[in-house]
């Protein structure tokens, strides 16, 4: 193991370090053109996601294939909390953890009486079940293709039917939607409320999380995934701790759905679909899997790509290499399009290949081979035994 | 009666392209222990080795007209199929069976494919971390659909079966029934066929050759099979070849029963996933099994008559399936011991 | 950990102070910067940005292609390039070819990948980021009620694209958003009396229905149209999406007594259930002395180009062809095919139109402010723009015009001319009352400017 595991004694550095990148991120990613509140929270939500995920991939090595499902479930709670108590996000946000819970004590319950990949296709055929179901059959429930979203006719307790508009996801009256506008370092920075509640919680989770690593229980975890037999050997009956862990990071991806409905009060099928599930393990395992900072830098980059390669088109790339003589220009043009616009995913599977083939171990290896790199003093002496001397 | 009559031949025809689809996986996934994310991508490479030769036969000789436009203003183009021009009547045979002949076509090129891709690729993972294969395989999927897709578009591409194939066979009457109440397209006969005979060769292969003595042991142990000198490796290289052709001749066949487009391995790749592992990892006949299982009860739970019963019973039969079996039997229908289950 | 703790509070709290510090002398609230009028993403430059929501991954991503397209070629007609295309034969004449209301138009792009919250996700970064006051395109129900709800809650216009569900404008209908593509009711409308002149009063008809709610609302309009016709409905049968083989669906057809069968799937799911109706055997059959008949009530000509030869003789419904024979079908054919080098897809006019539907809106209220556009586009009536006069309903903003009933051609030209026209179904004929039950439950609500 190494880097995070190896021991707790950069843990206020990272944690610190964390919280002010955190909160700082409409700054620091505003140069990247990511700066606008809508990535902002999705990198956050998707990060909490993540972080719990690795509670359970990380430590105990079980990979569950079917963690959408509580997402779904969490953002379903959410929109229904919504619908028939208050816009307030704090109950919403509250259910959304709970029925996860509930939800995952069950799906947990059941799947981890298996290991290995029998685990993983049992946790898939719970999360493609509700999935399919959510979409057809259970369109009352969950208003099906749509998504169950927020109406005007709703039956709400506090705050009542709303008049002319839709009513926005508040805590304690303020509107989740408000933004403030400053310019600093001549860009347009977007301080949006919605960020700031999702950044909150995910600051939690990662210090949550972070605890949980320098646990006992922690360790127990960690156990599982080396040696389960030997565990079991001593007398540890293992299946507890890793129904613990898993309800965790349930109530995780819980939490993750219900900001997910809270910033955007509609709550679709899709999101609880295998491929949902998918991106969640990609998160992790591209970032790192069992290292703190791991999962939140896969979901970054994962949701980067998505939301902002997408969005070039041809037209832009051209003026791009405006600078190039005509025919150069096309070939440039046609040559970058092809990773962008409606070739994002190209980048992304691209990616995926070169981050496992050259950084085994996630991007956070590669973060840390480059903070040795610079810092020549600071690196481990296994690595400096292995490098030619100068 | 009729009706059950036809829902066993959907079930045996569904069941029999399950089984092939899982059969591929299930040397890659079951035996060598690679998680192979790629393997609905080597499905739906394989169903574009159809569509590109039905393309490379269609090719047209384009003349522009002179004097005639299009309704749209450009100058209008008059096109005759080289194939035709040249071959005449054997040109438009060929177009016609271009899908069986696909399979001719489609063995080599999948060997290739199957051997670049383990020896450039999956060969460097035998001993890395399961999420490592899983990051990699996904990756190489996602190149080879938007590489697919770049070429091809994203619209299905339409690959019929040859004319002389495409009627119905009256089963019904053969078993003394009404005509015409139990009939079935000819082509489904084909593809069952097929499917039957590509898995007793490929159990053929693995029980009697001494290729399959190898790798069966190697499977078994392949330390011990490689202190004996025998180049463990390199019969790995041709199973996962091997692999990719059964994956390949699946998609050939599929062709025209759904019309491929670039995103037809992924709808795949979770089903074979159930499929071989409901089957039992390290089994081929589990897989099969569980493939014919599978089929012919998501072709019951279908039927209006059982839907009525229990609502959307069909949209998560397949699942409900896997998890009742997996409960029951800890590894699966026929799975080994040790295979994948930490 | 209690010092950790004490460590973060603090950290917190300086954090914040630091950067309200910082942020003090330029520190204002939204909307303040909008200097003369009170909307979101009021254009302060000398450009107006439109926002271009399609599939450009997945099943549909062809579609969304196509519709790109024909935004990019709006925006050049808009701004004088080209050929000006159907704002020659527009009947409002308030478009110049300079722009909006004396702005150039720009765009940005996104990707809905056929699914709500990647479609929301999209425009809300078009709308947060890129300043786009106005959203547009679309492929599926589903995506189309989800980004109208956003508009709606952010205050932006939405101009749907390809979506036929009843619900667009009925159930989910919404102040901010406005549909210029038809719907499943008048499918059904418009396919009735031409079935009943083709097939007879005295049919049989089984339903394969994608299973959603877009399937559902026209197996119910399409069943309630025939069934006015006197014909029979066997059986209602939903299949689940992307079911990719259907044959478990379609062998209980073969003995079920029904002679029509009526597949309620779009897209790649109507690909394959159609190919494999006519693998079955169903164009070719005879029962109850009749001709079996399968209908595909909403056509489109990529899935034509996707079944192949299967479409051969079936009747179904568009929204537009570019064969009609009028003037601005005829114009916009043209600038497309010169610019592509094949004709536009219903999907391409209909997006095409939007654009330039609020364009003109825009510019008779002389304002981009939404409520501004609503006014201007309510109770509307044009022509010239492909589909015989029409009118923007005030009530549920749908527009109104007449339907195309279409069956796949026997001996097709080329590639691009897969469907035949069979009937021009006027407007009167597929307009219904804004509180028909099929489309009841909805509320317009009020207009957002999103300040």
């Amino acid at each position: 193991m190494r880097g995070s595991s190896a021991s707790g004694r950069y843990d206020g550095l990272l944690f610190a370090g964390f919280a002010i990148a955190t909160l700082l991120a409409p700054l620091l990613l505003a140069p990247f053109g990511a700066g606008y509140p809508d990535l902002l929270q999705r990198f956050a939500i998707y990060g909490i996601f993540a972080i719990g995920f690795n509670i359970l991939f990380g430590l105990t090595g079980y990979l569950s294939f079917g963690h959408a499902a509580f997402l779904g479930v969490g953002s379903y709670a959410a929109v229904w909390m919504f619908k028939l108590l208050s816009m307030n996000v704090i109950p919403a946000i509250l259910l959304a953890v709970l029925a996860a819970g509930l939800f995952s004590l069950l799906v947990g319950f059941v799947s981890l009486r298996r290991s290995g990949i029998y685990f993983s296709i049992l946790t898939l055929a719970f999360a493609q079940m509700s999935y399919n179901l959510a979409y057809s059959v259970l369109t009352p429930i969950t208003n099906g293709e749509t998504g169950l979203k927020v109406e005007l006719s709703d039956p709400r307790i506090f705050g009542g039917p709303a008049g002319g508009g839709l009513p926005v996801p508040e805590i304690f009256g303020v509107d989740m939607h408000t933004t403030t506008d400053v310019a600093l370092f001549g860009f347009n920075l977007q301080l949006n409320v919605g960020f700031y509640v999702c950044a909150a919680f995910l600051i939690a989770a990662f210090y949550l999380s972070m605890r949980i690593f320098r646990s006992p229980f922690g360790m127990t975890l960690k156990a599982i995934k080396s040696n389960q037999n030997r565990l079991n050997y001593t007398g540890i009956n293992t299946r507890p701790y890793a129904l613990t862990a898993f309800v965790i990071s349930g109530m995780y991806a819980g939490l993750a759905g219900g900001l997910l409905a809270c910033t955007d009060p509609l709550a679709g099928a899709e999101r609880m679909q295998w491929t949902a599930s998918g991106e969640v393990v990609l998160m992790t395992i591209l970032g790192g899997a069992g290292t703190l900072f791991g999962p939140v830098l896969g979901a970054i980059v994962i949701k980067y790509a998505e939301n902002i390669f997408s969005s070039f088109n041809k037209a832009e790339i051209s003026s791009f290499y405006s600078f190039l003589p005509d025919g150069l220009r096309d070939a440039m043009t046609s040559m970058t399009a092809a990773f962008v616009g409606d070739g994002w995913q190209l980048t992304l599977g691209v990616l995926f290949m070169l981050a496992v083939i050259f950084l085994p171990g996630g991007l956070m290896e590669g973060l840390r081979r480059l903070a040795f790199w610079r810092r020549p003093g600071g690196e481990p002496e296994e690595t400096a035994a292995r490098r030619p001397a100068e | 009666m009729n009706a059950v009559l036809l829902q066993i031949l959907n079930g045996l025809d569904k069941g029999s392209a399950y089984a092939l689809i899982a059969l591929g996986l299930t040397l890659i996934f079951g035996t060598l222990g690679v998680v192979n994310f790629a393997h609905g991508a080597l499905f739906m490479l394989g169903a574009f080795t159809a569509v590109t030769l039905n393309h490379l036969l269609t090719l047209e000789k384009v003349v522009v007209s002179q004097t005639e436009t299009t309704a749209w203003g450009t100058p209008l183009e008059i096109r005759t199929p080289y194939a035709e021009q040249i071959f005449g009547d054997f040109g438009q045979f060929l177009i016609d069976y271009s899908v069986p002949i696909s399979i001719l076509i489609a063995i080599p090129v999948m060997v290739i494919i199957g051997i670049v891709m383990e020896r450039g690729l999956i060969r460097h993972f035998y001993h890395r971390p399961h999420a490592d294969q899983i990051l990699v395989t996904f990756g190489l999927a996602i190149v080879l659909q938007e590489i697919v897709k770049a070429w091809f578009g994203a619209n299905p591409i339409p690959t019929p079966a040859p004319e002389s194939l495409r009627g119905m066979i009256d089963v019904g009457a053969g078993l003394g029934l009404q005509p015409g109440s139990v009939i079935y397209p000819v082509w489904r006969f084909v593809n069952f066929g097929f499917s039957v005979v590509v898995i007793a060769a490929v159990f053929a292969l693995l029980r009697f050759t001494t290729f399959g003595m190898v790798v069966r042991a190697g499977m078994a142990d392949r330390e011990t099979v490689g202190l004996i000198g025998i180049d463990i490796d390199r019969y790995f290289t041709w199973m996962f070849a091997l692999a990719a052709v059964v994956a390949g001749c699946a998609g050939v066949m599929y062709a025209p029963i759904v019309s491929p487009d670039y995103h037809v391995g992924m709808e795949f790749l979770v089903l074979s996933f159930v499929v071989v592992v409901v089957g039992g990892m390290g089994s081929l006949t589990g897989a099969v099994a569980a493939g014919f299982l599978l089929g012919i009860l998501q072709s019951f739970a279908s039927m209006n008559e059982v839907k009525n019963l229990v609502p959307g019973i069909d949209q998560v039969i397949i699942y409900l399936v896997a998890v009742v079996v997996l409960l029951t039997r800890p590894r699966g229908l026929m799975g080994r011991a040790g295979i994948m289950e930490t | 950990m209690a010092k950790l703790i004490m460590n973060r509070r603090g950290l917190l709290k300086g954090g914040v102070a630091a950067g309200a510090g910082l942020a003090a002398p330029s520190f204002f609230v939204r909307p303040s910067w909008a200097q003369t009028e009170n909307y979101l993403n009021a254009p302060t430059g000398g450009t107006v940005t439109l926002g271009f929501n399609v599939p450009q991954t997945g099943p549909y991503a062809d579609e969304g292609a196509d519709e790109l397209r024909a935004y990019q070629l709006a925006v050049e007609h808009l701004n004088g390039e080209g050929d000006g295309g159907m704002l020659n034969t527009f009947s409002s004449k308030e478009l110049q070819g300079n722009g909006v209301n004396g702005k150039k138009v720009v765009f940005v792009t996104g990707d809905t990948q056929t699914k709500s919250d990647a479609a929301r996700a999209s425009a809300k970064r078009m709308i947060e980021k890129d300043g786009a006051i106005m959203i547009t395109g679309g492929s599926s129900s589903g995506v189309a009620v989800a980004v109208q709800g956003l508009c709606q809650e952010m205050g932006v216009i939405f101009m749907a694209g390809l979506t036929h569900s009843n619900d667009t404008t009925g159930k989910d209908k919404k102040a901010n958003g406005f549909r210029h593509f038809f719907d499943a009711y008048m499918s059904a409308a418009a396919l009735a009396p031409v079935l009943k002149e083709e097939y007879g009063t005295d049919r049989r008809a089984y339903h394969l229905t994608a299973d959603y709610t877009w399937g559902w609302t026209q197996e119910e309009s399409i069943a309630a149209a025939t069934e006015a016709l006197g014909w029979e409905t066997v059986a209602k049968v939903r299949t689940p999406l992307g079911a990719a083989d259907y044959s478990q669906y379609l062998t209980p057809v073969i003995n079920s007594g029904a002679d029509v069968l009526v597949l309620n799937h779009y897209g790649r799911d109507m690909v394959n259930s159609l190919s494999q109706a006519v693998q079955f055997g169903m164009k070719s059959k005879q029962v109850n002395g009749k001709n079996f008949e399968i209908i595909v009530p909403l056509y489109s000509e990529l899935m034509a180009q996707g079944a192949g030869e299967a479409v051969k003789g079936i009747l179904g419904s568009a929204n537009w062809d570019w064969k009609l024979d009028n003037a601005g079908t005829a114009a916009f054919t043209k600038s497309f095919g010169q610019k592509y080098g094949f004709p536009p897809s219903q999907a391409a006019q209909t997006c095409y139109v939007q654009a330039l539907l609020y364009a003109d809106a825009a510019q008779r209220a002389g304002t981009f402010n939404p409520c501004g556009i609503v006014e201007a586009l309510e109770g509307f009536e044009f022509d010239g723009l492909g589909n015989g006069p029409t009118l923007y309903r005030a009530a549920d903003h749908q527009c109104f015009k007449s339907v195309l009933v279409v069956r796949g051609k026997e001996n097709p030209e080329n590639q691009y001319d897969l469907l035949e026209i069979v009937k021009v179904v006027p407007a009167e004929q597929v307009t219904y009352s804004p509180d028909n039950p099929m489309f009841a439950g909805g509320n317009l609500g009020t207009c957002n400017p999103g300040a």
